[in-house]
């Protein structure tokens, strides 16, 4: 437990007495500085962006996973890991390989007029990579352990599938999809690895705010540093606090546990 | 009512065929597009131009350092947290204490803070400018832009995997089988060895697998406290970013590809572990 308190407690605790020693006013103005709201937004903003696209594409592929049978289902299972494999470095690389003007999905996309590679675009594409699989994996055991009975009692009483899904399951399936929506999100807000090759990092458009971080560091500017971590901690804390709280209330609307 | 109950489940608890076969279809070409592709791309561009190429930019000497520095900071940081974790999930399960679910939550607590923060935690804490900064340097002692700070940034990142795996399957075995190995006259260790151990050893493999992965791969924590110096704290995915901004394309990928073969190897060991043991990690599944 001493270790605990070592490696996770100590340092965590510096970084909010660093910023508080900052005073007030200093805190202000290093965050009003344009690059810093800049890349705040862009990392929160795509981060929101990328979990809410695995949000709506997570289901299918935890619902094709799940109820139907084909050949190669146990090679596509494992693969929904990758993102967690992967290093987020050997990630970035490959992406940025593959959206560049002349990869494999950048080529055909430059083609249609869509710049992916150095632009927010691509961090957005980033981010949802690296999300898939905390919102398939958190539905996956809930979706199998569902009973097909409620199911059936619907359709016996005349419910379409379509019915079925969105009356049904939909609201069993709510709180789980929120839990996996915040995994996603919490990541993406922090993520630096997989994001920086292809982002380009160009301030103002395509800088997120954990390189930021890093420039300033460099910079031996450990005030902005820490503030800036500062403030990322606490709207991510802010953000699944409010995803807690949605949490609870999708639980009682709908009388499911999650 | 032998016919009420088996008609619907043919007809209505499923969709229609062409509703299946074009989310199926759908499924298969976005996974193909979001993940194999990322994939393809590495091993494509590493065996561009032939494999003495692609042989020859892995024998440099500062690939070499950079893979012999990764293997040492996961062969340091793995044991620590596998000893970690079983002490923590021990005192977890088989205990009661007050504050144990805050505990549980502060293990878990670096999968939600951003890589980049905790490299920054520890260069605030050891860096010249940190509050033992003074101190280290007063004794020589160098942690940030050195091995040991790699080792602590890696250790902090990959802490929960193995506790996490373990935490929930201890806490559903319970105690029984040690009480009875106590009962009988076994010591407190041989207790440990010989009945906890081989109960959790699946869970185990499970987590020290996934922690491994981790630790071999770090990017953003270890890339604030390494200071890059090459053939010295420069680890594979240190090296591969360094490559990359040289524009050396075809190193950048080679060394890339090892490490995706890794997660390759993760990922199979990982598939066959869920697969030969699945009762027993799905206690502790859910991630």
């Amino acid at each position: 437990m001493f270790w605990l308190g070592l490696i996770v407690l100590i340092p965590l605790a510096g970084i909010f007495t660093r910023a508080a020693s900052l005073g007030l006013s200093d805190f202000f103005t290093i965050l009003v500085d344009p690059r810093i709201l800049e890349a705040l937004k862009l990392s929160f903003g795509g981060a929101l962006i990328g979990a809410l696209i695995n949000t709506l594409v997570g289901p299918v592929v935890a619902w094709v996973l799940v109820r139907y049978e084909f050949y190669g289902r146990g090679i596509v299972d494992a693969v929904i890991d990758l993102p967690f494999a992967l290093p987020t470095a050997v990630a970035g690389l490959a992406l940025a390989a593959l959206y560049a003007p002349n990869g494999w999905l950048g080529a055909p996309l430059a083609d249609a007029g869509i710049k992916v590679l150095f632009t927010p675009l691509g961090v957005i594409i980033a981010l949802t990579f690296i999300g898939l699989p905390f919102v398939v994996r958190t539905l996956q055991p809930v979706l199998a352990d569902l009973e097909p009975e409620i199911e059936e009692a619907a359709a016996t009483l005349g419910a379409s599938r379509w019915q079925t899904i969105r009356k049904i399951l939909l609201p069993a399936l709510l709180p789980t999809l929120l839990t996996g929506f915040a995994l996603a999100f919490a990541r993406a807000v922090g993520e630096y690895g997989s994001v920086i090759f292809i982002a380009g990092n160009l301030p103002y458009k395509s800088e997120i705010a954990p390189l930021l971080i890093i420039i300033k560091l460099e910079e031996f500017n450990y005030p902005a540093a820490t503030a800036i971590a500062a403030i990322m901690l606490v709207m991510s804390f802010l953000i699944l606090l409010i995803v807690n709280l949605l949490q609870g209330w999708a639980r009682r609307r709908t009388g499911y546990a999650g | 009512m032998q016919f009420i109950s088996t008609s619907p489940r043919l007809a209505n608890v499923s969709e229609p065929l062409t509703v299946r076969f074009l989310l199926l279809g759908l499924t298969l070409v976005y996974l193909l597009a979001m993940l194999v592709l990322p994939l393809g791309v590495i091993f494509v561009e590493a065996f561009r131009k032939g494999y003495e190429t692609y042989a020859a930019s892995l024998l440099t000497d500062d690939s070499i350092a950079a893979i012999q520095l990764t293997l040492l900071v996961a062969a340091i940081a793995v044991p620590a947290n596998v000893v970690f974790g079983l002490a923590a999930s021990w005192s977890i399960a088989k205990y009661d204490f007050k504050g144990k679910s805050f505990l549980i939550t502060l293990i878990d607590l670096p999968f939600s803070v951003s890589p980049v923060v905790a490299g920054l935690i520890y260069v605030l804490m050891f860096g010249a400018q940190g509050y033992l900064g003074p101190y280290l340097q007063a004794h020589h002692i160098q942690i940030i832009f050195a091995v040991p700070g790699i080792v602590l940034a890696t250790i902090f990142v990959t802490f929960p995997f193995v506790a996490r795996q373990l935490i929930p399957l201890m806490q559903a075995q319970g105690s029984d089988d040690e009480e009875a190995a106590l009962s009988l006259g076994a010591s407190g260790l041989r207790t440990f060895f010989s009945v906890t151990l081989p109960n959790v050893r699946w869970a185990l493999l499970y987590g020290v697998l996934l922690c491994n992965a981790r630790a071999m791969g770090e990017f953003g924590a270890v890339s604030i406290v390494s200071g890059h110096i090459r053939g010295k704290t420069n680890t594979m995915p240190l090296h591969v970013e360094i490559l990359y901004n040289e524009y050396n394309f075809v190193a950048a990928f080679a060394v890339a590809s090892l490490l995706a073969f890794l997660a390759l190897v993760t990922l199979g060991l990982k598939s066959a572990l869920e697969w030969r043991y699945g009762g027993e990690l799905a206690v502790s599944r859910g991630h």
